[in-house]
């Protein structure tokens, strides 16, 4: 126990690793997530296969797999991310925005119909019916499977430490070897992704309530 | 890449089955011409009434802890079910020196029980086994609960680094280079207390991704244990190549139950006298020599005085709070975050998680 306290320094520098690497991540998964979700929902045939495509491929390939695939892998394509950081916000965001994606898509399709055919009927472009209409009442309904994403995020983000990045499982990894004290180092590494993912509950349950729809 | 990844296991069945293949020809021509240099068939020497050797002759059989799974140490060939490596020779040897036969017919009067680092001392204490030949790395803290034989083989980290790569050649070259090893490896301890401090020590779960990263130029040297980084450089095409450099010594030795002093003095001479015949060198040409490395010089036995308490070497700082318990974990504990300068060590200090 003593030694987690010598070394709390570094789990700080882990758990500042690991928020700024979801918070990263997932902004980027929003952007990704949204575009994706238009493809998939576009009046164009081609671009909902690709979408269909992008999210069938990234989000039923395990994230382990994925990670290693393109920050190794890759590099023997000759796309080398030197960054191991960078590498990690990458493919996070990539399959977090899958899932994104997916999400955005239930709540568009939660808009009533008549909305979108209003819109059009006044005039607006497929790229305005979207992103003044049915966008804006359709991430309201998804507030809370977003939050639910950005939860799992956090944790997934745990998996970063498979190309050595220094977030809060990569520096217990670390600190594993000079002790071998599996219990208090563990559990200080869980506590730590509490002290993160509690919070962010907290925060999305609260926000949940001040966009819902008052019907 | 799927490929590059299966070459290395490839390599290494392939390296046993060479080796199988070998020991069928010596098998064949021990028949024939009873060995050549290799071992002759030993009578059973007389031993003193009361002693272990004697009690092991009544029974007929040593039981003797080795690992299953550290390839060119003691590993159970999945085909033939054999145990196979240095650890298990270096067994076979001594066997011989207390029922005499040979080489070919020991195993009759071995059994060998697989011994995970974290028990070595638990199955000691506890006469599940009579010795344990586990890649077990002779240290003070382990002297408080069990009694050491040897050292019969001096193993160690060191470094891999490109083939091209002229910069490193010593081990303070590390320091300020980014560097790679395996997650839940004493390479970051060894390197502390060597005071290298790498610009980058990056760790992953396993070696060919080590092996990439330095192919890929993302580091500029792997460090881990000789056995495995001779793999790596089988499987590079010689890509890769060892650098002569020691990150760590790892004295291996014969584990028995402490205080058999009359035990303990008859291992020693009888590690001295497969050393002087040859025999030591025979076992580790067909074992660890057939992964590449080359057969070192035998290290001196260390027949240190009977204590009752274990023996100071006064370079190491161990903090009192080491566990007594039979079976208790054997890693090292670093209080106050300081880093004990002695490694984890077991024998095979990277392959295993502590």
């Amino acid at each position: 126990m003593q030694f987690v306290l010598d070394n709390r320094g570094l789990f700080f520098d882990g758990m500042r690793t690991t928020a700024s690497l979801t918070l990263l991540s997932f902004a980027a998964a929003l952007v990704v997530g949204a575009v994706v979700a238009a493809f998939r929902i576009s009046p164009i045939p081609p671009l909902r296969w690709v979408g269909a495509t992008y999210v069938g491929l990234v989000r039923n390939t395990p994230l382990a797999v994925l990670i290693v695939l393109f920050f190794n892998g890759f590099a023997d394509a000759g796309i080398i991310v030197q960054s191991r950081y960078l590498s990690a916000v990458i493919v996070l965001s990539a399959y977090t925005g899958a899932f994104v994606a997916e999400t955005l898509r239930a709540g568009v399709n939660a808009v009533a119909r008549g909305q979108g055919e209003a819109a059009r009927a006044l005039g607006l472009t497929f790229p305005q019916v979207l992103t003044v209409v049915v966008l804006p009442q359709a991430v309201r309904t998804v507030v809370g499977p977003l939050g639910s994403i950005f939860i799992a995020l956090i944790k997934n983000s745990a998996l970063a430490a498979l190309i050595s990045v220094q977030d809060i499982s990569g520096v217990t990894e670390q600190l594993i070897t000079t002790t071998g004290d599996y219990i208090p180092l563990f559990a200080a590494a869980a506590a730590a992704y509490l002290a993160l993912s509690l919070p962010a509950g907290f925060a999305v349950s609260r926000l949940e309530r001040r966009l819902a729809i008052k019907r | 890449m799927n490929r590059r990844r299966l070459l290395v296991p490839l390599l290494l069945v392939m390296a046993l089955v060479g080796a199988a293949c070998g020991a069928d020809d010596e098998e064949a021509s021990t028949a024939t011409t009873s060995g050549e240099g290799t071992s002759t068939t030993v009578a059973a020497p007389e031993f003193a009434a009361g002693t272990t050797m004697a009690a092991l002759q009544d029974k007929g059989k040593i039981v003797v802890g080795t690992k299953f799974n550290q390839l060119g140490s003691g590993q159970k060939n999945p085909t033939t079910g054999e145990v196979e490596g240095f650890d298990v020779e270096i067994a076979k040897l001594i066997a011989i020196g207390i029922f005499g036969g040979t080489l070919d017919d020991i195993g009759d009067k071995i059994e060998f029980k697989e011994t995970v680092s974290g028990i070595r001392e638990a199955v000691i204490q506890g006469g599940d086994v009579d010795i344990v030949a586990a890649t077990y790395t002779i240290n003070d803290n382990r002297k408080k609960q069990v009694d050491f034989a040897g050292p019969y083989v001096i193993d160690g980290q060191t470094v891999m680094v490109k083939s091209d790569n002229d910069t490193i050649k010593a081990l303070t070259d590390l320091t300020g280079k980014k560097v790679c090893s395996g997650t839940g490896s004493t390479t970051p301890d060894n390197l502390k207390a060597k005071q290298v401090t790498p610009s980058e020590l990056v760790l992953r779960a396993t070696y060919p991704e080590c092996a990439d990263e330095l192919r890929q130029g993302r580091v500029e040297a792997v460090v881990t244990d000789r056995g495995i980084l001779i793999g790596l450089v089988a499987a590079s095409s010689r890509a890769f190549k060892l650098v002569d450099i020691d990150v760590s010594e790892e004295p291996l030795g014969i584990g028995l139950k402490k205080g058999d002093d009359a035990f303990r003095e008859f291992l020693n001479t009888r590690l001295e006298e497969i050393y002087a015949s040859g025999e030591w060198a025979d076992a580790y040409e067909r074992t660890l020599g057939k992964l590449g490395l080359k057969t070192p010089e035998p290290p001196a036995v260390n027949k240190y005085a009977s204590t009752g308490t274990a023996t100071t070497l006064a370079t190491t700082t161990i903090p009192a709070s080491t566990t007594t318990a039979a079976g208790a974990s054997t890693t090292t504990t670093a209080g106050g975050g300081s880093t004990s300068t002695t490694t984890s060590a077991d024998g095979s200090p990277s392959t295993s998680r502590p």
